[in-house]
């Protein structure tokens, strides 16, 4: 991809802001975003990328002075799996996050101090919603494909809900229509480390020490539960850590040096309140709340994609089998494919080649039958009309 | 292209809706889709068969369409298509009576356990036959049932499904007379006899047609 830039758009300016869910509005809103590769004429090649608890809008190439590349670049370039050749690629940062995008560590234009706790309650719906802000400030009324894995998944489903007219098709990777009891209980636990640090102080801790141990530890947790026992197993064994601290309670193992040091890097680049405010709004999301599974989907044009990994017992399978359940009562045009991978979690990050494979065939197919999926009444001369305007 | 997929290909009407169980790469699928513009899905639980199906463009679930049926509303598609896999499931009976709740005709082609080839090779060679249309061992066969042509046509009338067409092939040829016989593979559109008659148009009709109830004899 080479040298990549984050830009920012912002919107929602004071007095109207954007609406949320919990019944506040958020004035102004920023949100962080690259893009790669470029917008056709007729903009209908636009692939919104969508990010999982700790990514951000870096997705892919470098930025200056950056030794490693954005998070998903094994995947979006030139001849990838997204083919930026084809496609143009755009990634934001989800709102509520800490890397560029409106969240708690970001300014209170009422106060003129960080929000913190002040910061309202979010959903994936409120970041999916900030998202289509920025998609038509674009110029784009309809996405080729939304496509993202985890938490990237659960707002791929949200556009699918939210926003089915403005998508021709779906990948929701790796994720869920609804967190059930252990996936809520593994972020509490994430969240509880982060509150009994002292140095958080109610969230209040910007400008002083950071909590960062209780961030660490969050993360620590958040780890174990990306990989699978058989990935651990290759990846450390027993093996013993052969430097690093000594004492009783040491990091005598690799997998404890590796879980420290993934803690320990994460702190300095992810925000204590953000980690709150997110895993709580992948706890809260459940598309099946007020609907039943066979109206949830009613409706949908677009091709769906399911992808799911044998391994990954955070996100099993049977939850993306759920998803597909949904589409087959709605009548929804779905493939399901599911990736015999050891990785666990993890592997919608790692499974390159298939991923890869499917992805490139499944967008080839959707932008090759675009104008067969038009909504009924509206012809593709006058969607062509619409977005030369 | 093999012939019972040119019958298959014959008697689908245009701009239906098709399932098809056990769609292995998708030929027959991608063959319906391009010739007849059906809106096509497949199921099929091998990984390297799913890939293909994507590849040509095919919607395809990664499952086993045992389970797989379930999820459908009654009457989601024209026609569910099994391209010799219902004789590889556990549960024949169960899966055809679950296929007609969900298609409104259902397409079978199974190979014909009865051939005289097969006939052949047991009674003489005294082993478990090897042909064209059952290519493996015992050891390593997928097929879990054997059923003849005439098997299959006292089948449905025990089950009351009415046999709306059927086509018999032998070494890519048409067979006429005495298809249980003479025939290696044997294809049938059959759907759910509601009263005296069906509620479903008739299909174009094909030179062997609907066969008497007395079935093909041999």
């Amino acid at each position: 991809m080479g040298l990549v830039e984050t830009r920012f758009f912002t919107f929602a300016e004071p007095p109207t802001g954007l609406p949320l869910d919990c019944g506040r509005s958020l004035a102004p809103v920023t949100l962080a975003y690259e893009t790669y590769g470029s917008l056709n004429a007729d903009k209908s090649n636009a692939v919104l990328v969508l990010h999982a608890l700790s990514g951000d809008a870096h997705a892919a190439g470098f930025h200056e002075d950056e030794k490693s590349p954005g998070w998903w670049d094994d995947m979006i370039g030139p001849g990838k799996g997204l083919d930026t050749e084809k496609y143009f690629v755009i990634c934001s940062n989800v709102l509520g996050g800490c890397k560029g995008s409106t969240g708690p560590a970001s300014t209170n234009p009422k106060t003129g101090r960080p929000y913190g706790l002040e910061f309202p309650i979010l959903t994936i719906k409120d970041m999916v919603d900030a998202q289509s802000r920025l998609v038509e400030s674009l110029g784009i009324k309809r996405l080729l494909a939304v496509i993202g894995g985890s938490m990237g998944g659960m707002q791929v489903l949200q556009w699918m809900v939210s926003y089915p007219a403005r998508i021709r098709a779906a990948i929701p990777i790796a994720t869920t229509m609804k967190h059930a009891p252990q996936q809520i209980a593994f972020d509490e636990v994430g969240r509880q480390a982060i509150m009994a640090d002292n140095n958080w102080n109610e969230g209040d801790y910007y400008g002083g020490p950071l909590p960062s141990k209780g961030l660490a530890v969050a993360r620590m947790v958040g780890h174990i539960t990306y990989m699978s026992d058989a990935s651990m197993a290759e990846k450390f064994g027993r093996r013993l850590k052969t430097e690093g601290e000594q004492g009783k309670f040491g990091a005598d193992f690799e997998v404890e040096g590796y879980l420290r040091y993934r803690g320990d890097s994460f702190v300095k680049r992810f925000d204590a309140n953000s980690y709150l405010y997110i895993t709580k709004a992948m706890d809260n999301f459940d598309l099946l709340a007020e609907k039943r599974l066979q109206e949830v989907f009613k409706g949908l044009r677009a091709r769906v994609l399911v992808i799911a990994f044998r391994s990954d017992w955070l996100y099993p399978a049977y939850q993306s089998k759920e998803t597909v359940k949904a589409c087959k009562l709605a009548g929804v045009d779905a493939s399901y494919c599911e990736i015999n991978s050891t990785y666990g979690h993890d592997a919608f990050l790692l499974e390159v080649e298939e991923e890869t494979h499917l992805i490139q065939h499944f967008l080839r197919t959707v932008s090759e039958n675009g104008h067969s999926e038009l909504e009924p009444g509206r012809g593709s001369d006058e969607i062509r009309a619409q977005s030369h305007t | 292209m093999r012939l019972e997929h040119k019958v298959i290909l014959d008697w689908v009407n245009p701009d239906s809706t098709v399932l098809e169980l056990g769609c292995g790469g998708g030929t027959l699928l991608a063959l319906l889709v391009a010739g007849k513009r059906v809106r096509a899905q497949g199921i099929e639980i091998d990984a390297k068969a799913v890939h293909d199906c994507v590849e040509k463009g095919l919607s395809v679930l990664q499952e086993d369409f045992e389970g797989g049926l379930s999820g459908y509303p009654d009457g989601s598609f024209d026609y569910l298509i099994f391209d010799q896999s219902l004789q590889q499931v556990r549960k024949p009976d169960a899966i055809l009576k679950e296929a007609m709740r969900v298609g409104r005709r259902i397409i079978v082609g199974f190979p014909n356990f009865a051939s005289y080839t097969v006939r052949f090779q047991i009674l003489f060679g005294g082993k478990v036959p090897v042909t064209p249309s059952l290519p493996h061992e015992w050891y390593d066969t997928p097929n879990l049932h054997f059923l003849s042509i005439s098997d299959f046509i006292d089948y449905c009338h025990r089950r009351d499904f009415t046999i709306e067409n059927s086509a018999f092939v032998r070494k890519n040829s048409r067979v006429g007379v005495l298809p249980n016989l003479r025939a290696d593979l044997g294809v049938f559109l059959i759907s759910q006899r509601t009263g005296s008659e069906t509620e479903v148009p008739p299909t174009r009709g094909t030179a062997a047609g609907p066969l008497p109830r007395d079935g093909p004899g041999d």
